[in-house]
């Protein structure tokens, strides 16, 4: 019921990330280079001709371009990113979201499909409707169309796979633990859907059909007691990948709930420091053994 | 309290959640979140704890000072509470933005507190009418994870079990001015006897279920709940309403009675265990900030 520990019987997570340690990590201040003819990228500046990092992170090079990747930062859009978003304002046609970035995104009335479906102009009707669509609160996902001047987002769910969110479970977690994949949206095989926002928002529900998504209806009736199951674990275990700064994907997470269902563990367990850990190398394990 | 937004259809997934008494992190009803404890870790206060409850961060530091006590209670030291909210947890807590939050728990740590079942206070007098103990309880928020009462009352029995208040001595009296003498042995100190102690716990009324130890999502649904201060020997020493909603009188006497003080008793004897065991850990085992 209760599960009190003491701060000296927490085990350390840093050894379990990764067997191969990271080579280029640096601190904010730390010298990259003294060498001349490098450009300068983003998390780092220059002074007295010598490259110094401005954030904690990985440094990265691609040709003569320097660039530090933080560990830990707000979500830095590219168009074509999958994103999860929670509308904060309704203005004029448009939707205020946040989605973890510096600024607000924008989603433009008229980057969403209307429901019915028909292609047509958005008439001054629509835009008095736009709260009955999306209001303050509700969830979307969409996918970042664009990006304005100053760095804001802009949204389309012109898609019949994004759209506005029914019943589950949101959790974040820091973007750079989502691996980019050709796609973000995943119907596991422990009977629940996940979407993998890259701005760090992932949300769990039970399994989407197919002709439900996309729309603005939702499904408020109570979801099966083997389902919430199965999205509990999952969620769990999505906060046990993270916690250990172990990357989020489709098999990194099936690994994780598999080992939690193979080691008897309860739901509830996983929320333990110690069978974080036991969580996090059991998956590291598994991705050495498919790698031989 | 930070408040969050959810849609409906969140709000009805956790509301069956709790109906199902499966919430969204696999807990049932009556089950806490890990917490995470240590004392002793600020050198400079008498005493000192930070506990962990999930995202809620707590550090709790004692101060312990000589003054005069006060008038009507002249053989007794006291406890002064102060809540700060950092503006860390979250930005609303900004300028005076926490406040009214600090000012609460404040307020309700004051009265859980002031009944005499709780702690005794004549051990924190000097001299009679002239000199006594008094005991700043300085609480810092850093991090807001939910269910911040439960969380800020653990840490400040923590805090006040690992308080070490130096022995002192009446040596002479000099006309009307008492000379106190205090121990040249850094090491002589007595500490307080804090086995009953309240513990707070919060139940929070979702639906027709009440839980214990809420997310800021499950707070977001529910619309009341009480937190109720139980101490040591299982007595009820104060209880508050929260939320804008109402609860119905057999529901309220149920909520006091077997949850209340049945989860509070647990959790004071797991705290008191969990307490007893780290005083047996050397100093060099401490775990601090830096992690």
């Amino acid at each position: 019921m209760v599960d009190i520990r003491l701060a000296s019987e927490v085990p350390p997570f840093h050894i379990v990330a990764d067997s191969t340690e990271p080579k280029h990590l640096v601190t904010p201040g730390s010298l990259i280079t003294k060498e001349t003819g490098f450009m300068r990228g983003h998390g780092t500046y220059m002074q007295d001709d010598c490259l110094y990092s401005s954030v904690a992170g990985v440094v990265e090079r691609v040709n003569q371009l320097i660039s530090v990747r933080p560990l830990k930062s707000r979500y830095h859009g590219e168009i074509g990113d999958v994103v999860i978003g929670r509308v904060t304002e309704v203005s004029q046609k448009r939707w205020k979201l946040d989605t973890n970035a510096r600024l607000d995104s924008v989603l433009l009335l008229q980057s969403v499909n209307l429901p019915g479906g028909e292609l047509r102009r958005r008439s001054a009707e629509d835009e008095l409707a736009m709260r009955q669509y999306l209001k303050e609160g509700d969830l979307v996902s969409a996918e970042v169309q664009n990006i304005f001047n100053d760095g804001a987002l802009s949204l389309h769910t012109r898609s019949m796979k994004y759209g506005k969110l029914s019943q589950g479970c949101l959790i974040k977690v820091s973007p750079s633990l989502i691996r980019r994949q050709k796609t973000h949206f995943h119907n596991l095989p422990c009977g629940a859907s996940i979407i993998m926002g890259n701005n760090g928002f992932v949300w769990i529900c039970p399994t989407l059909l197919d002709d439900g998504a996309g729309g603005f209806v939702q499904n408020l009736e109570t979801v099966p007691h083997a389902d919430r199951q199965a999205i509990s674990r999952l969620r769990n275990c999505v906060t046990a990948l993270a916690h250990c700064k172990m990357m989020i994907y489709d098999t990194s997470i099936m690994h994780a709930y598999e080992a939690s269902v193979n080691a008897g563990l309860e739901i509830k367990d996983l929320l333990l420091p110690d069978k974080i850990k036991e969580i996090a190398l059991m998956v590291r394990k598994q991705f050495e053994m498919e790698k031989e | 309290m930070a408040e969050i937004l959810l849609s409906e259809a969140e709000k009805a997934f956790i509301h069956h959640g709790v109906q199902d008494d499966l919430r969204c992190d696999g807990r049932t009803r009556l089950d806490y979140r890990p917490i995470i404890l240590e004392t002793g870790l600020v050198s400079n206060a008498s005493g000192s704890a930070r506990l962990r409850l999930a995202n809620s961060d707590i550090l709790v530091g004692v101060k312990v000072e000589l003054a005069s006590p006060l008038p009507d209670k002249p053989q007794e030291g006291r406890l002064e509470f102060f809540v700060d909210c950092s503006a860390n947890a979250t930005p609303e807590f900004e300028g005076r933005g926490g406040e009214d939050l600090a000012n609460e728990i404040c307020r309700f740590l004051q009265r859980s507190y002031a009944s005499g079942d709780t702690i005794n206070l004549s051990e924190l007098s000097v001299l009679t009418g002239q000199q006594c103990w008094v005991l700043y309880v300085d609480i810092l928020i850093l991090e807001c994870g939910g269910n911040l009462y439960d969380a800020v009352s653990l840490a400040v029995k923590s805090a006040l079990y690992a308080t070490q208040i130096p022995s002192i001595k009446v040596a002479t009296m000099d006309g009307d001015q008492p000379e106190l003498e205090l121990s040249d042995d850094p090491y002589d100190t007595k500490r307080l006897n804090t086995q009953n102690i309240p513990c707070v716990v919060t139940l929070m009324k979702i639906g027709n279920h009440y839980l214990v130890d809420p997310t800021p999502e499950e707070e977001c649904c529910s619309s009341s709940g009480i937190v109720v201060a139980v101490s040591g020997n299982k007595k009820i020493t104060a209880v508050r309403k929260i939320g804008s909603g109402s609860l119905h009188p057999d529901s309220l006497v149920s909520m006091l009675k077997q949850t209340g003080s049945e989860v509070g008793a647990v959790v004071n004897t797991i705290l008191m265990k969990k307490l007893l065991e780290e005083e047996t850990l050397e100093v060099s085992q401490k775990v601090g900030f830096m992690r």
